[in-house]
């Protein structure tokens, strides 16, 4: 019976040995990055889960022993001191554990934040490839701005290439992952976002919506296919000459609500992408960033000066004001 | 005419789909026998009278946690027929708009509808007996406070059957909650539940800030209140400044709806992150409110059966204050990838990190609160101690989530759901469950089954792990949060089904639950003196179930401990309780407006939803001349005697003997 | 724990009593204002937020109309001057004076309301600027609505309140309540002087 206690404490671990096991962790997308952002998300969550690591595993190990050792049963020899509730220096200690693992973790985190901010251009000697994202509901439209195709629900890339990545959306806010290429981002309509990724490696790479769209918003999955850049040639030539061709009819045809498979077209009208930023927008710029933060500090919400420091530092660079 | 009467109820009624016909049927059904009951018993009037209008705390306490428990089984249910969807790739068990408005619910019911009156319940049972009080500051508002979220849930529970329910999520982010997207009556609901149910939250933070700061017995320093009171009333400051927000977002999204503003539209200027900014300015904080009770909670149940006072005192209340605080500046880490730049996201991810260093001191206060004590093994105790590795890891995990660029491949996927799971049912529902099996017998004056907690208590536990850790690989594996289907060739089969047979083990606890209460209600365990854990605070100083007065003289109190240290004190004296001279007491009388004023407020709902005027009109009207009645009213309060309070004093010592 | 068993005279615990029941709910009336201060920050955050998003329609320095937002400000200052004036006779306990006071607050109060409905009809009707206009709109209308919404309800407490002054006099709970609204009256007055210098001086600047 008391052994089970023991057992208890140790299950949650016995549980993740088990399920890693189980599972093959390597296997996850996440953890089985075929991209320079990919990589550099795992190593910080490999950092970060050490750091926690270091803090969970002792304290596991203190609960358990702590519970086993002053269990009240009979003949347990261990000290009883009801009174004994404070102490200055374990209070210090414990306080200080935290800190230290958390200041180390800020200082990892903000240097990895500006690293990986996801509109910065990656470092290649090759010119990035620009591929503007529109997420509908519910299928996602890739244009190929430089060599005027257009596709849906198929991404193909070469391989070895920085993307650029433009997204935005006609439709409910999405967001645009391919897990093992590296992190998402919002699709929003009204602004358009950077993002940079590329593929290391040839491969078909799964690439899903991530944020709730709606009703059929689980079919927005997508393949994307890393190839060679003699292949990716070949794909744009194979596409350009295919019938279909996107006009701004097909396409309000192609925004309204419904479910799709791939499709591919080989033309696209001018300034697609900019006019699905602007569409909303009426005598205004496209919206100038998001709602202003508001610092809860009463003085502050009563005078009704809502910007806090940092809002007001908001880093617009990343979006494109189109006019 | 008959054609317009089909057309309409076609419209009115939920159609279509055998679950929620059978859903129809059963409450049809389940109505009915409750209204067969009653009036066969000829029970309307003792329902009306002792409980629909009564403004005991105690009462309105126990009503929060039928409530409270009834919603966890529907919550619950939504659980479990997402993880049968789920099991399977491919499944076909449900269609896409019904696991839409599935999760959507489950999250709404959960949070606001389960967890809050759950809390609130405790808040009620608990504050005024453990700091000497004889009720809360406003006991009317107190009634109104329940009533509103009472009628609240209901407005958001009828949209199962007529209407249809929301399907956006559950923070309804626009636009797709806005005209646009969800056309139909659905969101209407969600707006008016949560509002007229979260005017109920507001009132009862303001209720306990006062209640705390102005009802306690003399001598209670608020260094000496228990901690649990402490955690009331640091979760009572985030309710008062969060809530507000709440309250103008919903109005606003309603605006949107109702009369075809732009305030999150996509068109006329409107500005969708904004909605998403402000929701979670009250989102973040609320998860705090319903956490750092659990945390005041287990302080006591620490302390208690360790046999030991709480390590760190001070250290705890501060560390509580701290979260409360940091909970208002951490609302954007649920959108780092909206792309607000990386200085914006590094502020965000460290003031998200901070919060882990006063939750990890907490964790070893507790941890050094067993150490050197006598550690008693009942179920509160076990779920307490269950709740720490639990919560450390969802904590952990949690702060994995913060570390923003790392964020970007766990946003909003399974990884996630398994986080946030992990500590709102490892600290939240372990908390409140440890809570309403350690203050049971002060409710209603016997224990639970012990040997069928453990049952519960056990399949809960091993259920949770064997749902939620399989999660965390989905998540890392690119599976997304509420996808209700997924391809056979993913390889996401087997660890949703490890998952969904956790969900049910978990299911099974539940039902064990259940059992337990009624097998205690069947062979009682009375709690013949009110202490029957051997308690240190006030609330084991009084009979259980508490007298109306809950005590005959106010206590006075010199220690932090009160009731330990009278304990100790008489036993080192060998003399029992001082000669005690009652005075009359002062009580509040019952009152029928704040459920009449509520039920307005539930057909103005109604009508706001339909954009029927004809019915809200009328009811914002009452609503009105029940205010004014109710200020009109002077003859609120009266008198027990002083020989009636010996009186049943002697009777409930008599009764202990 | 012993027990206070201070056995004091019926009457002097009622008195007690009576007086601590009634600061407790100015108390509460003080938190609940705190919330309200929340509740505006928030509509004065989403306005500030949009009020350039004019979607084409009119933009603020072309609707408001300074002469008649003026003199709402000045009858609504006065309104919390005469109100305070209905503080100080009920001090004196001259009931006379403080339902005279409390009725030219409601007035006052009554007055402001008109002029500010006459103002949004005027939007509507002459300027075609309505709530579903632009958000910038949504925003101005729900702001000073929500004010205007306040300033209304406290209209009808106050005229329920000159009706229980005549039939009770000044007692502790009547005290308490011409304590509690002209609070509540203050409190609307220096919201309104943000909705004047940010809605509308920043407006028309």
């Amino acid at each position: 019976m008391k052994k089970r206690k023991l057992v208890r404490a140790l299950l949650p671990l016995m549980m993740i040995a088990f399920i890693v096991v189980l599972s093959g962790c390597s296997q996850a997308m996440v953890l089985d990055p075929k991209g320079p952002v990919g990589a550099e998300q795992k190593d910080l969550i490999m950092i970060s889960t050490v750091l926690c690591t270091i803090i969970l595993v002792p304290v596991l190990a203190l609960t358990a022993w702590i519970v086993w050792r002053y269990r009240d049963k009979a003949g347990n020899k261990a000290s009883y001191k009801p009174n004994w509730a404070h102490s200055t220096t374990l209070e210090v200690v414990w306080w200080a554990i935290p800190i230290i693992i958390i200041a180390t973790l800020a200082v990892v985190t903000v240097r990895y934040t500006h690293a990986l901010e996801p509109s910065k251009p990656l470092k290649s000697d090759k010119a990035p490839i620009t591929i503007q994202v529109t997420s509908l509901d519910w299928k996602w439209l890739f244009t190929y701005p430089e060599q005027g195709i257009a596709t849906v629900n198929y991404l193909q890339i070469p391989e070895d290439t920085p993307i650029k990545f433009e997204l935005t959306s006609d439709a409910p806010m999405n967001s645009f992952w391919v897990p093992q290429l590296g992190g998402q981002i919002y699709t929003m309509s009204g602004m358009a976002m950077t993002l940079y990724l590329q593929a290391d490696e040839i491969g078909h790479y799964f690439g899903t919506g991530a944020n709730f769209s709606g009703e059929h918003f689980a079919d927005m999955t997508f393949d994307v296919n890393a190839t060679s850049q003699q292949d990716f040639e070949e794909f744009i030539a194979k596409t350009k000459k295919v019938p279909t061709k996107l006009t701004m009819e097909s396409y309000e045809a192609l925004a309204k609500p419904g479910k799709s498979g791939v499709q591919y077209f080989s033309a696209i009208p001018d300034g697609l992408f900019e006019k699905v930023v602007t569409k909303y927008t009426k005598g205004q710029s496209a919206h100038s960033g998001h709602g202003s933060g508001e610092t809860t500090t009463e003085a502050k919400k009563a005078s009704g000066s809502e910007t806090s420091k940092d809002m007001d530092k908001m880093d617009h660079s990343q979006m494109k004001m189109t006019k | 005419m008959l054609d317009k009467i089909k057309q309409f109820a076609s419209e009115f009624f939920v159609t279509g789909d055998p679950l929620i016909l059978g859903a129809q049927v059963s409450i049809g059904l389940s109505m009915v026998a409750m209204i067969f009951v009653l009036t066969y018993f000829r029970k309307w009037g003792w329902l009306w009278k002792e409980w629909l209008t009564s403004v005991d705390h105690k009462r309105i306490g126990i009503m929060y946690i039928i409530c409270s428990i009834m919603m966890l089984f529907r919550g619950g249910v939504d659980a479990l027929l997402m993880r049968l969807q789920l099991a399977m790739p491919n499944s076909e068990f449900l269609q896409a708009d019904h696991y839409n408005q599935i999760f959507t619910t489950h999250g709404v019911i959960m949070i606001l509808f389960m967890a809050m009156p759950l809390m609130f319940g405790l808040f009620n049972i608990v504050v005024p007996l453990q700091i000497g009080a004889r009720d809360v500051a406003y006991p009317f508002l107190n009634s109104l406070s329940f009533w509103m979220f009472f009628w609240g849930a209901m407005l958001f529970n009828v949209s199962f059957v007529i209407g249809g329910s929301p399907d956006a999520g559950w923070l309804s982010y626009p636009p797709l909650s806005e005209l646009s997207h969800s056309p139909g009556v659905g969101q209407n609901f969600y707006i008016w539940g949560i509002q007229i149910s979260g005017i109920g939250s507001l009132a009862t933070g303001i209720n306990f800030i006062v209640t705390i700061l102005k009802m306690r017995a003399p001598g209670m320093k608020l260094m000496k209140m228990p901690m649990f009171t402490w955690s009331v009333f640091s979760s009572c400051i985030m309710i008062i400044f969060a809530f507000p927000i709440l309250t103008v977002t919903l109005a606003l999204l309603f605006l949107d709806r109702f009369l075809g503003a732009h305030f999150f539209t996509l068109d006329g200027g409107g500005n969708p992150m904004m909605y998403i900014n402000l929701i979670w300015m009250w989102g973040h904080p609320e998860v705090y409110i319903v956490v750092v009770p659990a945390f005041g909670i287990f302080s006591e149940i620490v302390s208690t059966f360790s046999k030991k006072k709480l390590f760190g005192y001070k250290s705890m209340v501060f560390a509580m204050l701290i979260i409360s605080l940091l909970s208002f500046f951490t609302w954007a880490h649920h959108f780092f990838t909206m792309g607000s730049g990386a200085n914006v996201n590094a502020f965000f991810a460290i003031s998200t990190m901070l919060i882990a260093i006063p939750t990890g001191a907490k964790v070893f206060n507790w941890l050094f609160t067993m150490y050197r004590g006598k550690i008693r093994f009942t179920t509160p105790m076990m779920w307490t101690v269950a709740f720490i590795p639990c919560f450390v890891i969802g904590g952990m995990t949690g702060v994995l989530l913060s570390v923003a660029p790392a964020d970007f491949q766990f946003h909003n996927s399974y990884f996630l759901i398994a986080h946030f799971h992990q500590v709102l049912i490892g600290g939240v529902a372990f908390g409140y469950f440890a809570g309403l099996y350690y203050w049971w017998p002060k409710m209603f004056g016997f224990k639970l089954n012990e040997h069928l907690g453990k049952w519960a208590f056990w399949l809960w536990n091993i259920g949770f792990y064997v749902c939620f850790m399989p999660q965390y690989f989905l998540g890392l594996d690119g599976m997304t949060r509420r996808t209700y289907t997924y391809d056979f060739d993913m390889g996401w089969g087997p660890l949703n089904l490890v998952s969904t047979v956790g969900g049910f083990l978990m299911g099974v606890g539940f039902i064990f639950q259940v059992w337990q209460i009624a097998h205690s209600i069947k062979f009682r365990e009375a709690d013949v003196n009110g202490d029957p854990w051997e308690g240190r605070t006030l609330e084991w100083s009084i009979p259980s179930p508490a007298p109306i007065y809950n005590f005959a003289v106010l206590p006075q109190v010199s220690e932090a401990d009160a009731w330990w240290e009278e304990k100790e004190k008489r036993a080192a004296s060998g003399k029992s309780a001082a000669p005690i001279v009652y005075e009359p007491i002062h009580m509040p009388k019952n009152s029928a407006i704040p459920f009449i004023i509520s039920t307005f407020w539930f057909f103005a709902g109604f009508g706001f939803v339909w954009g029927w005027m004809w019915l809200t009109i009328p009811a914002l009207i009452g609503v009105g001349i029940c205010m004014i009645a109710r200020s009109f009213s002077y003859d609120t309060d009266y008198y027990i005697p002083a020989d009636e309070v010996k009186r049943t004093e002697a009777a409930l010592k008599g009764a202990k003997l | 724990m012993a027990h206070a068993a201070a056995h004091s005279g019926e009457h002097a615990h009622d008195h007690d009593h009576e007086h601590d029941h009634e600061s407790l709910k100015t108390f509460g009336f003080w938190i609940f204002l705190i919330t309200d201060v929340i509740l505006f920050g928030s509509l004065f955050a989403t306005y500030i937020v949009l009020h350039q998003n004019t979607n084409g329609g009119p933009t603020p320095e072309e609707l408001f109309k300074m002469p008649g937002i003026i003199a709402e400000t000045f009858i609504l200052l006065t309104s919390s001057f005469t109100s305070g004036l209905a503080v100080l006779g009920m001090n004196k306990g001259n009931l006379k004076q403080l339902i005279g006071w409390l009725a030219v607050t409601v007035v006052l109060g009554a007055s402001f309301v008109g002029l500010e409905l006459s103002e949004f009809i005027t939007m509507v009707n002459h300027e075609g600027a309505t709530i579903s206009t632009s958000a910038f709109l949504s925003a101005f209308f729900t702001l000073v609505g929500t004010h205007g919404l306040h300033v209304s309800v406290g209209l009808i407490w106050m005229i329920g309140l000159i009706f229980q002054l005549r039939r009770r006099g000044i007692t502790a709970v009547t005290k308490r309540k011409v304590a509690v609204i002209s609070l509540y009256w203050h409190f609307l007055d220096v919201v309104w002087i943000f909705v004047f210098t940010i809605v509308y001086l920043m407006g028309v600047m």
